[in-house]
């Protein structure tokens, strides 16, 4: 009896494990320090989405206004889900966003683009993930707030509702 | 074609399990010999994943950039050393080398259990391909390392030059060696409870096993230590990274297990204990596995974000949970002795009660470490663990840890009496003595600090004491004691002693303080075959005039193109010397940081001294003979 009862009650306890090491799977990299973001963006140089032209990181942020940088891929599954919040954050005046195009099939880009419409005011294209590699980007998708050449916020993983509000916020402080 | 001969051969090696198991069953129900053929596939199996890792191994040489995983982590201007051993320094190849320590160990372990019954061997190999199987699936649905990419790139992505040193090209084998040697011990332990077999012979045959493994998880996270201090420049040994503590985890555990695995060899009582302890060793490496791998956890070591290998370890690490679960609860049968009483003095209730500070610690570490992913899944708050709850929460329970450390080895068995009180009492004066006089001379305001280092003396000199007295009897016991009291004096003179230095100098400029001078002569520019550096002469004078160059170096490497900041260290036999230099954007200032960190050579050397006690203990024939 004692041990139905302590074998029943450890099975219970591993399986609550479980479930809630499953439910952490669905919203991975969850440990994010709370550092102060009043770095500088990085200086780089990349070529723009849809020409062989290549532009510099001070002709995108001019420096009065804010800038969302949004890394993103035809492949990755939550940018798909954080794509409508993009398309809400089109419509503030003084947030441009820039879209870098992360290790990506150009073809595939442009074909979940015209799917999905485009949110993105800029757009460049990072081939080999070396510039998203200077902005410290962990994984797809990220997104930088920048006023002023500094970051402001950085998200890791998709936008959501909540997110995409402070973000508003922060642009018409 | 190398990586194509690997991959049939890995996919034929799925085959060799299911008729090893079909023959395992079939021999387990009637059985006087063992089957040969059950030895004749384990080694196939070995051999198909040997060629096919081979076939990685040749593949990442040949720089052959249609195999997908030599395109993301390998480069041409890679030098071949750092080629061969980023087989391993990514997701598919690792994996691909714990599949390969798992069939070599299930072939070790045909041959190193002939002397035990044939129905617990048949049994423990037939779980082990249980885990062995699961690998096996794991590595051809999820993270294939032969995956075909066309048209075929000319170049690779290169190696994350972080992992380009030689102390991490083989942490990753040596701690696997370890965590895979854990594996045996699972299935062994599991058998042997289904055949109720728990017993002094088989204690005495699997300590060498927990031994081994042993031996090499501590050795591995040694290295992983000396990488972090070395390479990534942030001037400790030891972060509490999330990765960090799950390598700790099966470590503790497997500490407590040897102790009570000698316990059960020589008294046959403790025997829950073994079995629990041997389950949750390989529970909790995979449990690391799991969480380094999903990327549940954001940490220095998360290489891959795919959902769907995470859920697939989580669920084989489960299915091993309730297995374990199940198999202990039907079949585990107290033994008869178990109702033992245990005399206050004896070397079994040390033993008893520092295992209980272990489980402490082990607790203490997989709170730290999960409780965050419990947090934002119910409350969807975020937090971050930080050294201090540790080092708060661990800290003052060393002190009785220490005590019955020192104490417990001089008791006997059963039943003891304190002999040589005068020593004991002696000593324990002196340890107080001597921790006075260092506290006075370095101010120590804190009482926790002082008790600890009075305790770790103590430690210190009755191991010391022990060696000239008792001589060769018990010599690897003592050695390991010996090793952890200087560890523990090392660190904390270490963290109470080491003194920094922040500074933006450029070229030409020196700052002073009370105790320092740092002059910043030159920048000088070298090229390298794939990275370009720039090395900065300083020279260091301090208060006593003595004067010491340092090079810290920034390196650019060219693919990927990332900047790192090597150290300078200069290693003594009391104290490293320790710079760090890095560029201030867009000026010409660098960032300098030099610090004095004393002892550093002596924590390196204590964790030494304790492996070698555990390298001693598995040549000796029989404890305490």
């Amino acid at each position: 009896m004692r041990i139905k009862f302590l074998s029943t009650l450890i099975s219970l306890l591993f399986l609550i494990f479980f479930l809630v090491l499953f439910k952490g799977l669905k919203n991975p990299n969850i440990y994010t320090p709370s550092i102060i973001y009043e770095k500088k963006i990085p200086n780089f140089r990349s070529q723009l989405f849809d020409s062989t032209a290549e532009i510099n990181s001070d002709e995108i942020f001019i420096d009065d206004k804010f800038y969302l940088l949004n890394i993103w891929s035809s492949w990755c599954v939550p940018c798909r889900y954080e794509h409508e919040f993009l398309i809400n954050l089109k419509k503030e005046q003084n947030l441009k966003i820039v879209g870098l195009n992360y290790k990506d099939n150009i073809d595939n880009a442009k074909n979940y683009l015209e799917e999905l419409s485009n949110p993105y005011d800029i757009l460049i294209s990072d081939k080999n993930g070396l510039i998203a590699i200077e902005w410290g980007a962990y994984g797809v998708p990220e997104t930088f707030l920048i006023h002023e050449k500094k970051i402001l916020k950085k998200i890791i993983g998709p936008i959501s509702y909540d997110l995409m509000n402070e973000i508003i916020e922060l642009t018409n402080l | 074609m190398a990586s194509l001969i690997g991959f049939y051969s890995l996919s034929f090696g799925v085959f060799t399990s299911l008729i090893i198991t079909f023959f395992s069953v079939k021999n387990f129900k009637s059985s006087k010999i063992i089957d040969n053929r059950i030895l004749y596939f384990s080694f196939l199996q070995f051999f198909l994943v040997l060629i096919s890792f081979l076939g990685l191994v040749i593949s990442f040489i040949n720089s052959d950039f249609s195999n997908e995983t030599v395109f993301n982590n390998s480069h041409t201007t890679k030098p071949l050393f750092y080629k061969i051993t980023g087989t391993w320094g990514n997701h598919e190849g690792s994996l691909l080398l714990w599949l390969l320590v798992l069939t070599l160990f299930a072939v070790i372990f045909i041959f190193k259990s002939k002397r035990q019954p044939i129905r617990y061997r048949i049994l423990t190999l037939l779980f082990q391909q249980i885990i062995i199987f699961g690998f096996f699936i794991f590595v051809l649905k999820t993270s294939s390392p032969f995956n075909y990419i066309y048209p075929i790139p000319n170049e690779g992505l290169g190696l994350n030059p972080i992992l380009q040193d030689p102390a991490l090209a083989i942490h990753p084998p040596i701690l696997y060696l370890g965590y895979v040697g854990s594996s045996i011990i699972f299935s062994s332990t599991l058998s042997a409870v289904v055949l109720n077999y728990i017993s002094k012979e088989w204690a005495a045959h699997i300590k060498i096993w927990v031994l081994i493994s042993w031996i090499f998880l501590t050795l591995g996270i040694l290295l992983g230590s000396i990488w972090a201090y070395y390479e990534l420049g942030w001037g400790g040994f030891w972060f509490w990274d999330p990765v960090e503590n799950v390598s700790l985890m099966p470590w503790l555990a497997l500490t407590t297990l040897i102790h009570c695995i000698l316990v059960l060899e020589k008294r046959s009582i403790l025997n829950s204990w073994v079995v629990i302890l041997s389950i949750s060793t390989f529970t909790l490496s995979m449990c690391g596995t799991f969480l380094v791998r999903s990327g549940i956890l954001n940490s220095v070591h998360t290489f891959a974000n795919d959902p769907e290998r995470g859920l697939f370890i989580l669920i084989f690490l489960f299915s091993l949970i309730f297995l374990s679960i199940f198999i202990f609860f039907f079949f585990y049968k107290k033994n008869s002795k178990e109702n033992y009483t245990l005399f206050f003095l004896s070397k079994e209730t040390s033993i008893v009660i520092n295992n209980w500070f272990m489980m402490y610690f082990l607790s203490v570490i997989l709170i730290g470490t999960i409780y965050p992913i419990f947090l934002e899944v119910i409350s969807s708050e975020r937090i971050s663990v930080g050294p201090p709850f540790y080092n708060k929460l661990i800290a003052p329970f060393l002190i009785p840890f220490l005590f019955f450390m020192a104490i417990g080895p001089q008791l006997k068995w059963i039943k003891s009496d304190i002999e040589n009180k005068i020593y004991l009492i002696l000593l324990f004066i002196i340890s107080i003595l001597l921790s006075l006089i260092i506290a006075r001379n370095l101010n120590l305001e804190f009482l926790l600090n002082t008790l600890i280092i009075v305790f770790s003396f103590y430690l210190f000199f009755i191991t010391l004491r022990n060696f000239l007295t008792k001589k060769y009897k018990n010599l690897s016991q003592n050695l390991a004691h010996f090793g952890f009291s200087l560890l523990i004096l090392s660190i904390i003179f270490n963290n109470i002693l080491a003194t920094e230095i922040i500074t933006n100098l450029k070229v030409g400029e020196t700052f002073e303080s009370k105790k320092y001078k740092i002059n910043f002569e030159t920048l000088s520019k070298k090229n390298n075959q794939n990275y370009q550096s720039f090395v900065g002469k300083l020279i260091i004078e301090n208060s006593e005039g003595l004067t010491e160059v340092m090079n810290p170096e920034l390196r650019i490497y060219n693919q990927p193109n990332i900047s790192t900041s090597e150290a300078d260290i200069k290693t003594g036999l009391f104290a490293d010397k320790f710079m760090t230099m890095n560029i201030v954007q867009n000026q010409e200032y660098f960032n300098i940081r030099y610090q004095n960190k004393p002892f550093m050579i002596w924590i390196w050397f204590s964790v030494l001294l304790i492996t070698t006690g555990g390298l001693i203990s598995l040549f000796k024939k029989k404890y305490e003979n």
